[in-house]
Protein backbone atom coordinates (compact mmCIF):
# COMPACT_ATOMS: atom_id res chain seq x y z
CA UNK A 1 0.00 0.00 0.00
CA UNK A 2 2.73 2.39 1.02
CA UNK A 3 4.53 1.52 -2.33
CA UNK A 4 1.89 2.77 -4.50
CA UNK A 5 3.58 6.01 -5.73
CA UNK A 6 7.02 4.13 -6.79
CA UNK A 7 6.06 1.04 -8.28
CA UNK A 8 5.27 0.93 -11.70
CA UNK A 9 0.85 0.04 -12.84
CA UNK A 10 0.39 -3.06 -12.87
CA UNK A 11 1.82 -3.83 -9.82
CA UNK A 12 -0.28 -0.96 -8.19
CA UNK A 13 -2.82 -2.59 -9.68
CA UNK A 14 -2.35 -6.09 -7.98
CA UNK A 15 -3.18 -4.40 -4.83
CA UNK A 16 -6.66 -4.61 -6.41
CA UNK A 17 -8.80 -7.84 -6.62
CA UNK A 18 -11.45 -7.91 -9.27
CA UNK A 19 -9.85 -10.52 -12.08
CA UNK A 20 -11.75 -13.77 -12.58
CA UNK A 21 -9.82 -16.62 -10.55
CA UNK A 22 -9.11 -20.03 -11.75
CA UNK A 23 -9.87 -22.85 -8.29
CA UNK A 24 -9.58 -25.91 -10.21
CA UNK A 25 -8.33 -27.05 -13.50
CA UNK A 26 -9.01 -30.13 -15.22
CA UNK A 27 -8.70 -31.60 -19.04
CA UNK A 28 -11.32 -32.52 -21.11
CA UNK A 29 -10.98 -34.21 -24.32
CA UNK A 30 -7.62 -32.73 -24.67
CA UNK A 31 -8.32 -29.18 -23.72
CA UNK A 32 -7.55 -27.19 -20.51
CA UNK A 33 -10.70 -26.04 -18.58
CA UNK A 34 -10.57 -24.02 -15.74
CA UNK A 35 -13.46 -24.26 -12.13
CA UNK A 36 -13.21 -20.67 -11.77
CA UNK A 37 -14.93 -18.01 -9.09
CA UNK A 38 -17.87 -17.13 -11.59
CA UNK A 39 -18.36 -21.24 -11.85
CA UNK A 40 -18.88 -21.33 -7.97
CA UNK A 41 -20.80 -17.84 -7.66
CA UNK A 42 -23.13 -19.01 -10.51
CA UNK A 43 -23.61 -22.48 -8.35
CA UNK A 44 -24.40 -20.50 -5.09
CA UNK A 45 -26.90 -18.30 -7.37
CA UNK A 46 -28.68 -21.59 -8.79
CA UNK A 47 -28.98 -23.43 -5.86
CA UNK A 48 -30.69 -20.17 -3.83
CA UNK A 49 -32.91 -20.05 -6.84
CA UNK A 50 -33.96 -23.99 -6.47
CA UNK A 51 -34.41 -23.59 -2.82
CA UNK A 52 -36.82 -20.36 -3.60
CA UNK A 53 -38.28 -22.41 -6.12
CA UNK A 54 -39.00 -25.22 -4.07
CA UNK A 55 -39.85 -22.74 -1.30
CA UNK A 56 -43.05 -21.81 -3.71
CA UNK A 57 -44.13 -24.69 -5.38
CA UNK A 58 -44.62 -25.85 -1.79
CA UNK A 59 -46.85 -22.84 -1.13
CA UNK A 60 -48.30 -22.74 -4.31
CA UNK A 61 -49.45 -26.49 -3.40
CA UNK A 62 -51.38 -25.51 -0.39
CA UNK A 63 -52.73 -22.00 -1.74
CA UNK A 64 -55.19 -20.51 0.15
CA UNK A 65 -58.20 -17.82 -1.16
CA UNK A 66 -56.82 -15.11 0.84
CA UNK A 67 -53.04 -15.14 0.46
CA UNK A 68 -50.92 -14.21 3.37
CA UNK A 69 -47.68 -14.58 4.00
CA UNK A 70 -44.93 -15.96 0.96
CA UNK A 71 -47.87 -16.59 -0.75
CA UNK A 72 -48.84 -12.79 -0.89
CA UNK A 73 -44.54 -12.82 -1.91
CA UNK A 74 -45.04 -14.57 -4.84
CA UNK A 75 -48.18 -12.79 -6.38
CA UNK A 76 -47.28 -9.58 -6.05
CA UNK A 77 -44.03 -10.63 -7.77
CA UNK A 78 -45.77 -12.55 -10.32
CA UNK A 79 -47.94 -9.49 -10.88
CA UNK A 80 -44.95 -7.64 -11.88
CA UNK A 81 -43.30 -9.57 -14.14
CA UNK A 82 -46.61 -10.24 -16.05
CA UNK A 83 -47.51 -6.16 -15.73
CA UNK A 84 -43.95 -5.77 -17.22
CA UNK A 85 -44.26 -8.54 -19.56
CA UNK A 86 -47.52 -7.28 -21.16
CA UNK A 87 -46.68 -3.56 -21.25
CA UNK A 88 -44.51 -5.09 -24.14
CA UNK A 89 -45.89 -8.38 -25.53
CA UNK A 90 -49.75 -7.14 -25.17
CA UNK A 91 -51.52 -10.42 -25.87
CA UNK A 92 -48.06 -12.65 -26.70
CA UNK A 93 -47.02 -12.25 -23.08
CA UNK A 94 -48.26 -15.69 -21.83
CA UNK A 95 -45.78 -17.29 -24.58
CA UNK A 96 -42.44 -15.10 -23.06
CA UNK A 97 -43.28 -14.83 -20.05
CA UNK A 98 -41.70 -18.44 -18.67
CA UNK A 99 -38.07 -17.27 -20.34
CA UNK A 100 -38.51 -13.56 -19.57
CA UNK A 101 -39.19 -14.23 -15.79
CA UNK A 102 -36.51 -17.14 -15.65
CA UNK A 103 -33.54 -14.94 -16.60
CA UNK A 104 -34.94 -11.71 -14.44
CA UNK A 105 -34.65 -13.99 -11.63
CA UNK A 106 -31.52 -15.09 -12.64
CA UNK A 107 -29.91 -12.21 -13.98
CA UNK A 108 -31.76 -10.12 -10.24
CA UNK A 109 -30.08 -12.28 -8.64
CA UNK A 110 -26.61 -12.52 -9.91
CA UNK A 111 -26.50 -8.88 -9.67
CA UNK A 112 -27.15 -8.99 -6.15
CA UNK A 113 -24.70 -11.68 -5.39
CA UNK A 114 -21.82 -8.89 -4.87
CA UNK A 115 -23.86 -8.47 -1.70
CA UNK A 116 -23.40 -11.70 -0.46
CA UNK A 117 -19.45 -11.17 -1.08
CA UNK A 118 -19.27 -13.27 -4.66
CA UNK A 119 -17.63 -11.71 -7.54
CA UNK A 120 -21.16 -11.40 -9.44
CA UNK A 121 -21.36 -13.96 -12.13
CA UNK A 122 -22.84 -11.47 -14.55
CA UNK A 123 -19.33 -9.57 -14.54
CA UNK A 124 -17.90 -12.36 -16.52
CA UNK A 125 -18.34 -12.17 -20.50
CA UNK A 126 -19.24 -15.98 -20.82
CA UNK A 127 -22.09 -15.48 -18.70
CA UNK A 128 -23.47 -12.80 -20.12
CA UNK A 129 -23.00 -13.57 -24.23
CA UNK A 130 -24.83 -16.82 -23.50
CA UNK A 131 -27.08 -15.22 -22.21
CA UNK A 132 -28.04 -12.82 -25.18
CA UNK A 133 -26.99 -15.84 -27.62
CA UNK A 134 -30.27 -17.78 -26.24
CA UNK A 135 -32.29 -14.34 -27.15
CA UNK A 136 -30.70 -14.27 -30.26
CA UNK A 137 -31.76 -17.78 -30.79
CA UNK A 138 -35.37 -16.99 -29.93
CA UNK A 139 -35.38 -13.92 -31.80
CA UNK A 140 -34.16 -15.49 -35.14
CA UNK A 141 -36.54 -18.85 -34.46
CA UNK A 142 -39.35 -16.36 -34.08
CA UNK A 143 -38.53 -13.91 -37.47
CA UNK A 144 -38.74 -17.54 -39.31
CA UNK A 145 -41.86 -19.65 -37.68
CA UNK A 146 -43.78 -16.01 -37.93
CA UNK A 147 -42.18 -14.26 -41.01
CA UNK A 148 -41.29 -16.91 -43.39
CA UNK A 149 -38.83 -16.13 -45.81
CA UNK A 150 -39.67 -12.25 -45.54
CA UNK A 151 -37.17 -13.14 -42.32
CA UNK A 152 -34.34 -13.19 -45.09
CA UNK A 153 -35.22 -11.10 -47.74
CA UNK A 154 -36.49 -8.13 -45.15
CA UNK A 155 -32.60 -7.98 -45.32
CA UNK A 156 -32.47 -6.58 -48.50
CA UNK A 157 -35.20 -4.67 -47.88
CA UNK A 158 -35.45 -0.83 -48.83
CA UNK A 159 -32.28 -1.26 -50.97
CA UNK A 160 -30.04 -4.69 -52.00
CA UNK A 161 -26.87 -2.37 -51.38
CA UNK A 162 -28.16 -2.21 -47.61
CA UNK A 163 -27.76 -6.34 -46.93
CA UNK A 164 -24.49 -5.59 -45.46
CA UNK A 165 -25.47 -3.15 -42.69
CA UNK A 166 -28.88 -4.96 -42.34
CA UNK A 167 -27.16 -8.50 -41.59
CA UNK A 168 -24.71 -6.50 -38.36
CA UNK A 169 -27.60 -4.62 -37.27
CA UNK A 170 -29.09 -8.13 -37.02
CA UNK A 171 -26.13 -9.80 -35.39
CA UNK A 172 -25.53 -6.76 -33.26
CA UNK A 173 -28.48 -7.09 -30.75
CA UNK A 174 -27.00 -10.20 -28.98
CA UNK A 175 -24.17 -8.39 -28.60
CA UNK A 176 -25.10 -5.22 -27.65
CA UNK A 177 -27.16 -6.40 -24.77
CA UNK A 178 -24.94 -8.73 -23.53
CA UNK A 179 -22.21 -6.12 -23.29
CA UNK A 180 -24.44 -3.54 -21.78
CA UNK A 181 -24.73 -5.89 -18.86
CA UNK A 182 -21.76 -6.74 -18.57
CA UNK A 183 -19.94 -3.68 -18.17
CA UNK A 184 -22.65 -2.47 -16.01
CA UNK A 185 -21.32 -5.18 -13.63
CA UNK A 186 -17.42 -5.14 -14.49
CA UNK A 187 -17.50 -1.52 -13.74
CA UNK A 188 -19.21 -2.12 -10.34
CA UNK A 189 -16.68 -5.26 -9.49
CA UNK A 190 -13.50 -3.13 -11.25
CA UNK A 191 -14.66 0.09 -8.56
CA UNK A 192 -15.22 -2.25 -6.02
CA UNK A 193 -11.98 -3.82 -6.32
CA UNK A 194 -10.37 -0.89 -6.53
CA UNK A 195 -11.82 0.66 -3.22
CA UNK A 196 -11.04 -2.12 -1.37
CA UNK A 197 -7.36 -2.44 -2.60
CA UNK A 198 -6.03 0.74 -2.73
CA UNK A 199 -7.97 2.83 0.06
CA UNK A 200 -6.42 3.27 3.48
CA UNK A 201 -8.45 1.08 6.08
CA UNK A 202 -10.75 3.85 7.88
CA UNK A 203 -12.01 4.45 4.20
CA UNK A 204 -13.23 0.34 3.89
CA UNK A 205 -15.50 1.04 6.73
CA UNK A 206 -19.09 2.05 6.06
CA UNK A 207 -18.22 3.91 2.37
CA UNK A 208 -18.38 0.56 0.89
CA UNK A 209 -21.73 -0.10 1.75
CA UNK A 210 -22.97 2.99 0.15
CA UNK A 211 -21.03 2.29 -2.86
CA UNK A 212 -22.13 -1.69 -3.04
CA UNK A 213 -25.99 -0.38 -3.18
CA UNK A 214 -25.03 2.04 -6.19
CA UNK A 215 -23.12 -0.36 -7.97
CA UNK A 216 -25.09 -3.90 -7.45
CA UNK A 217 -28.74 -2.91 -5.93
CA UNK A 218 -29.62 0.38 -8.29
CA UNK A 219 -27.37 -0.19 -11.01
CA UNK A 220 -28.05 -3.86 -11.34
CA UNK A 221 -31.88 -3.49 -10.87
CA UNK A 222 -31.88 -1.09 -13.66
CA UNK A 223 -29.66 -3.32 -16.16
CA UNK A 224 -31.99 -6.58 -15.20
CA UNK A 225 -34.66 -4.78 -16.27
CA UNK A 226 -32.97 -3.04 -19.47
CA UNK A 227 -32.04 -6.94 -20.68
CA UNK A 228 -35.35 -7.76 -20.13
CA UNK A 229 -37.14 -5.04 -21.82
CA UNK A 230 -35.11 -4.77 -24.93
CA UNK A 231 -35.23 -9.15 -25.10
CA UNK A 232 -39.19 -8.31 -25.37
CA UNK A 233 -38.77 -5.43 -27.58
CA UNK A 234 -36.69 -7.26 -30.04
CA UNK A 235 -38.64 -10.73 -30.35
CA UNK A 236 -41.54 -8.36 -30.56
CA UNK A 237 -40.46 -7.16 -33.46
CA UNK A 238 -40.19 -10.51 -35.30
CA UNK A 239 -44.08 -11.37 -33.84
CA UNK B 1 15.81 6.62 -19.76
CA UNK B 2 18.35 4.04 -22.27
CA UNK B 3 16.31 1.13 -21.52
CA UNK B 4 13.19 1.38 -22.17
CA UNK B 5 12.46 -1.95 -23.79
CA UNK B 6 9.83 -2.83 -26.25
CA UNK B 7 7.38 -3.94 -24.23
CA UNK B 8 7.46 -1.33 -21.80
CA UNK B 9 6.72 0.81 -24.51
CA UNK B 10 3.56 -1.12 -25.57
CA UNK B 11 2.37 -1.15 -21.99
CA UNK B 12 2.65 2.77 -21.98
CA UNK B 13 0.79 3.15 -25.48
CA UNK B 14 -1.78 0.66 -23.98
CA UNK B 15 -2.53 3.17 -21.15
CA UNK B 16 -2.28 6.49 -22.88
CA UNK B 17 -4.97 4.40 -25.65
CA UNK B 18 -6.92 2.91 -22.47
CA UNK B 19 -7.32 6.56 -21.00
CA UNK B 20 -8.06 8.04 -24.48
CA UNK B 21 -10.62 5.31 -24.88
CA UNK B 22 -12.42 6.63 -21.88
CA UNK B 23 -12.73 10.03 -23.51
CA UNK B 24 -15.97 7.75 -24.88
CA UNK B 25 -17.37 9.17 -21.90
CA UNK B 26 -18.02 12.57 -22.69
CA UNK B 27 -21.36 11.44 -25.01
CA UNK B 28 -23.48 9.12 -21.97
CA UNK B 29 -22.82 11.94 -19.88
CA UNK B 30 -24.10 14.70 -22.41
CA UNK B 31 -26.94 12.16 -23.14
CA UNK B 32 -28.03 11.11 -19.36
CA UNK B 33 -27.78 15.03 -18.65
CA UNK B 34 -30.55 16.02 -21.57
CA UNK B 35 -32.62 13.57 -20.61
CA UNK B 36 -32.62 13.83 -16.83
CA UNK B 37 -33.28 17.52 -17.72
CA UNK B 38 -36.07 16.51 -19.83
CA UNK B 39 -37.67 14.52 -17.65
CA UNK B 40 -37.15 16.99 -14.80
CA UNK B 41 -39.17 19.40 -17.40
CA UNK B 42 -42.06 16.52 -18.11
CA UNK B 43 -42.21 16.57 -14.36
CA UNK B 44 -42.77 19.77 -14.18
CA UNK B 45 -45.69 19.96 -16.89
CA UNK B 46 -47.00 16.71 -15.37
CA UNK B 47 -46.44 16.18 -12.16
CA UNK B 48 -49.23 13.21 -12.09
CA UNK B 49 -47.29 11.17 -14.50
CA UNK B 50 -44.12 11.16 -12.61
CA UNK B 51 -43.71 7.71 -12.12
CA UNK B 52 -44.00 6.82 -15.65
CA UNK B 53 -41.15 9.33 -16.80
CA UNK B 54 -39.39 8.50 -13.47
CA UNK B 55 -39.08 4.61 -15.53
CA UNK B 56 -38.99 5.92 -19.11
CA UNK B 57 -36.20 8.33 -17.98
CA UNK B 58 -33.97 5.40 -16.55
CA UNK B 59 -34.44 3.04 -19.37
CA UNK B 60 -33.87 5.64 -21.93
CA UNK B 61 -30.79 6.30 -19.38
CA UNK B 62 -29.39 2.84 -19.25
CA UNK B 63 -29.48 2.51 -22.64
CA UNK B 64 -27.30 5.72 -23.74
CA UNK B 65 -25.05 4.50 -21.53
CA UNK B 66 -24.11 1.71 -23.83
CA UNK B 67 -21.95 3.36 -25.85
CA UNK B 68 -19.80 4.59 -22.90
CA UNK B 69 -19.61 1.42 -21.60
CA UNK B 70 -17.75 -0.06 -25.17
CA UNK B 71 -15.13 2.52 -24.35
CA UNK B 72 -15.22 1.07 -20.57
CA UNK B 73 -14.90 -2.10 -22.46
CA UNK B 74 -12.21 -1.13 -24.24
CA UNK B 75 -10.23 0.41 -22.02
CA UNK B 76 -10.07 -2.34 -19.64
CA UNK B 77 -8.95 -4.73 -22.38
CA UNK B 78 -6.46 -2.36 -23.37
CA UNK B 79 -4.94 -2.38 -19.65
CA UNK B 80 -5.42 -6.20 -18.41
CA UNK B 81 -6.18 -8.36 -21.42
CA UNK B 82 -3.09 -7.01 -23.26
CA UNK B 83 -3.61 -7.54 -26.72
CA UNK B 84 -0.57 -6.13 -28.02
CA UNK B 85 1.78 -8.59 -26.22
Amino acid sequence: MGTMGVTSLPVAFSEADFMIKGLYQFTLFGQELWITTTSVSLLIVSMLLIIFALFARHTLRNAKDVPSGFQNVLELMFEALEKMGESVLGANAPRFLNYISTIFLFILLSNFSGLLGLRNPTADYGVTFLLGLVTFVIIQYQGFKNNGHRHITGLFQPLPVLFPINLIGEFANPLSISLRLFANLLSGVVMMGLWYGMMPIFMKIGIPAVLQIYTDVFSGAIQTYVFCMLSMVYINDKL
Amino acid sequence: MNNITGQDFIYGCSAIGAGLAMIAGIGPGIGQGNAAGQGAAAVGRNPGAKADITSTMLLGQAVAETTGLYGLVVAMILMFVKPFN
